[in-house]
């Protein structure tokens, strides 16, 4: 069964991953190009104070690939898209993790990754039509 | 530093993440901020659950 298009004519014009690396680069921007304006507000204000409050616990920006969960971490923290790479470029999240609320932040950091990619995704979706509204 | 309580950290992880799972799970505003309550008390539901279990089985 094809794709509904998303509704709009914008929606049928440009570069259909536009919203998906618009998305995955700032929290929210996905949803913002496609008009949804409160929906990427919500999104944008979740992920980037979950990133701001995990650093705040003093969390740490995976960059090692030593073993396979600073791997995944890494991975989990390269969704944050340039949050992660203005945080690595000012010297964020380099402290080694010595108090339990650090380790909170670190998981904060991580997720804040993972869910900006579920609402990078979900822009990806709305504008190809495969979620309608 | 921020350092909230183990329960503080979990209301913040819950609060945000239900936020992004209701927006992004269901297509209308009143589904999604239905399915963002749901999670939400799930999730921090599951986490004094387990807390519980974890404490009986210490003792």
């Amino acid at each position: 069964m094809p794709n509904k298009p998303a509704a709009g004519t914008s929606a049928q014009q440009g570069f259909v991953y536009l919203p998906l690396i618009a998305g995955w680069l700032v929290p929210g921007a996905g949803h913002f190009l496609l008009g949804k304006w409160v929906r990427g507000l919500l999104l944008a204000a979740a992920i980037v104070l979950m990133f701001a409050l995990g650093l705040a616990m003093h969390g740490k920006l995976y960059t090692g690939a030593q073993d396979i969960l600073d791997i995944l971490g890494m991975v989990g923290d390269l969704g944050n898209g340039a949050l992660f790479f203005v945080g690595r470029l000012m010297g964020l999240g380099a402290d080694p993790v010595q108090v339990t609320t650090a380790d909170y932040g670190s998981k904060f950091i991580v997720v804040a990754g993972l869910l900006n990619v579920i609402a990078a995704v979900d822009a990806h979706n709305l504008r190809t039509g495969r979620k309608e509204s | 530093m921020f350092r909230p309580s183990h329960f503080t950290a979990v209301l913040l992880f819950a609060l945000f993440a239900s936020t992004v799972f209701g927006i992004t799970q269901r297509e209308t505003p009143r589904r999604m901020f239905r399915y963002g309550i749901y999670c939400f008390a799930l999730f921090v539901g599951s986490a004094i659950v387990l807390s519980w279990v974890m404490f009986l089985i210490a003792r």
